[in-house]
């Protein structure tokens, strides 16, 4: 009760310093080691139009004699500028990470964005209202279970394909690939969201809240929401390397980002096609970047998820 | 328990309905059935008169019956990619899938439960540890990246297994197999390992936790009370009440092995369902898409229908009048 009295920065700081999860956090070296790499992964990945020796997507400054060097370290071929080696093209494949895996990340975290939201808002109607709102949310929530995330996702896309023609789809792709992604992941959140909801809102304090008038909307989002973030945050965190996955996937069939504005999924992908000659740093490099990322985040989503249950601790 | 299953079934009923409703949609008003059948210089006096004859003028709810009726006869339309019949095009590719998906389940079960039995009675062990440690990374790695990464080491570096294909198939009355020719055998092994090996790091983690549970519990400590042998223990006590979420989660896996079929037998050039599915996808194929939706759809829900069923056979609280609600509700 003491540091809740103070305010301010140094309070929050010393609530957090004093809490079980700083605790738990500090305790296991791999989370924090899966911290460092992930705040690394993506500060690079944000900063690649300043850190990225080469501009790979800018055909200008391309040049064809630089094609298929292979990583300096392997091979006496390789040229310092151009560490990790180039594709066919001539694109510096360690650029081509950098900016692939900030678009990766602008996906991912957009798709679970949309999905957190859309999942939240449906969960609280649901069970906060209740009867045939509820009924009806509830039941799209079972049939889209019943298919696993990737197929709903290869589906949205596909229909918008059908939609709209070839040309429009590469402009818009990366809202086609945020949608769908994020449409496949809501049901979680729903589930859990309405469970706590439904638990919350018998409560004395939802009830008093009732009382004195103020509207459902707000007892939801002042009252009930905040009782539910926990669970939210570790689903968010463990959906986060599940969407890096689904867009890496859908890139790699085709289906997701183009290939004049790559991400991890689509250099694999266009590596893939050259790595029975033996080119293998076009596919490796961004496949190992690709799973230390998913990595990274998988295993501080475990950890939330161990550090947030209180029957683990 | 039979109310139970009545009622599990006409949920399921009304599961696959929904589907069908979604299929039927993509059907008639995303694509368009008449421009798959007819050419470019067709004139729209012709097409209406198709449009007539094929009853695309009906109310929309009888044509969903005619939708229905006729998927359930096979007979899902033309391809828009290839204008062949799309029951046709599915059924030459089923055996395929399912021999791939059969070999991968097999991997998962016979190799994944008894690593999370082990890693559960022993947590502490180094060998432990390292399963552990593999099977986060396991997780980690998109299906494409390990099948990427197997055809590199094994088909280009070692040459040992082929890296694309069925290899050489024997066709026994409709249905082509690759178990019997020993290239077919060979051509099996990296696509099951790249489809089985996300699952089998899942269920061997699901069977390690449970284990770890389990092995805490008061009946546990009983057994061993009661000098029961190890084996007993272990196998008849624990991993025996640990089966419930791990048939839940292997029949829900089963389906996803499906699912996944999808991005293995692209990286494999596996002329499987998954595979057309996606060029179906590519050039945006809809009478294919809802075929494919409607039996995916028939397969997860059959699917989910027997592992409700089963919770009867490995759980005998259910089997009391009381249980089978409790289940039924949740």
């Amino acid at each position: 009760m003491a540091q809740a009295s103070r305010s301010g920065l140094s309070g929050w700081l010393h609530r957090v310093s004093d809490s079980d999860v700083w605790w738990s956090f500090k305790s296991s070296p791999m989370t924090v080691a899966a911290a460092v790499a992930t705040f690394l992964i993506i500060a690079v990945a944000f900063l690649s139009p300043v850190l990225a020796p080469h501009t790979p997507f800018d055909p200008a400054t391309l040049s064809l004699s630089d094609g298929l060097k292979p990583p300096v370290l392997v091979s006496p071929d390789g040229e310092w500028a151009f560490p990790l080696g180039t594709d066919d093209q001539g694109r510096d494949v360690l650029s081509s990470i950098m900016y692939g895996t900030r678009l990766s990340l602008i996906v991912s975290l957009a798709a679970v964005g949309v999905a957190m939201v859309l999942g939240i808002s449906l969960g609280l109607i649901s069970g906060y209202f209740g009867g045939a709102i509820d009924a009806v949310i509830m039941r799209v929530a079972d049939v889209q279970l019943t298919f696993p995330a990737i197929l709903v996702a290869l589906l949205i896309d596909g229909v918008v394909r059908g939609l709209i023609s070839v040309k429009r789809h590469d402009e818009i792709a990366i809202f086609v690939v945020v949608g769908a992604i994020g449409l496949s992941f809501w049901v979680s959140y729903a589930r859990t969201v309405r469970g706590s909801v439904m638990v919350e809102k018998n409560k004395e304090y939802v009830q008093a809240a009732r009382v004195i008038g103020l509207s459902p909307l707000l007892i939801m989002v002042r009252h009930v929401l905040p009782n539910v973030t926990g669970p939210v945050l570790v689903i968010a965190t463990l959906n986060l390397g599940l969407a890096i996955i689904t867009e890496a996937t859908l890139s790699f069939l085709g289906v997701g980002l183009p290939s004049t504005e790559p991400s991890l999924g689509t250099l694999i992908r266009l590596g893939n096609e050259v790595l029975q000659s033996g080119d293998w740093w076009i596919t490796v490099f961004p496949g190992i970047t690709l799973a230390a990322l998913v990595l990274a985040v998988n295993l501080l989503g475990d950890w939330l998820r161990d550090a947030l249950n209180p029957k683990l601790r | 328990m039979l109310a139970f299953i009545l009622r599990r079934i006409l949920q399921s009923s009304a599961v696959l309905l929904a589907v069908g409703l979604v299929a039927f949609s993509l059907f008639r008003y995303v694509g368009d059935p008449v421009n798959a059948m007819v050419g470019q210089d067709t004139s729209m006096e012709e097409r209406d008169a198709l449009r007539e004859k094929l009853g695309l003028n009906d109310p929309a709810p009888v044509q969903f019956f005619h939708f229905i009726a006729n998927a359930a006869r096979g007979n899902f339309g033309l391809s828009y990619r290839t204008s062949e019949p799309v029951g046709r095009l599915i059924l030459e590719r089923v055996p395929a899938t399912l021999e791939l998906s059969f070999c991968a389940a097999v991997f998962v079960l016979f190799v994944g439960v008894p690593m999370g039995v082990y890693t559960g009675l022993y947590p502490k062990h180094w060998s432990s540890r390292l399963l552990q440690a593999i099977s986060l990374i396991g997780i980690s790695l998109p299906t494409f990246l390990i099948g990427i990464l197997l055809i590199m080491v094994f088909a280009v570096m070692l040459h040992w297994l082929p890296s694309f294909g069925r290899g050489d198939t024997v066709r026994v009355g409709w249905w082509v197999t690759n178990f019997l020719t020993l290239s077919g055998l060979k051509a099996l092994i990296l696509p099951s390992i790249t489809l089985g090996l996300f699952q089998l790091t899942l269920i061997m983690r699901l069977v390690r936790s449970e284990m770890l549970e389990v092995m805490r519990t008061e009946y546990i400590k009983f057994a061993r009370a009661r000098g029961l042998t190890n084996r007993a223990i272990n196998f008849g006590h624990a991993l025996k009440n640990t089966l419930v979420p791990v048939i839940t989660v292997a029949g829900l896996q089963l389906g996803s092995l499906i699912a996944f079929a999808v991005v293995t037998e692209t990286v494999f050039a596996w002329p499987g369902v998954g595979q057309l599915f996606i060029q179906s996808v590519q050039f945006s194929d809809i009478p294919v898409m809802a075929a494919y939706l409607l039996l995916i759809g028939l397969f997860f829900v059959l699917v989910n229908l027997v592992v409700d069923l089963l919770y009867f056979a490995v759980d005998p609280r259910l089997r009391s009048q009381g249980g089978g609600a409790r289940v039924a509700g949740h």
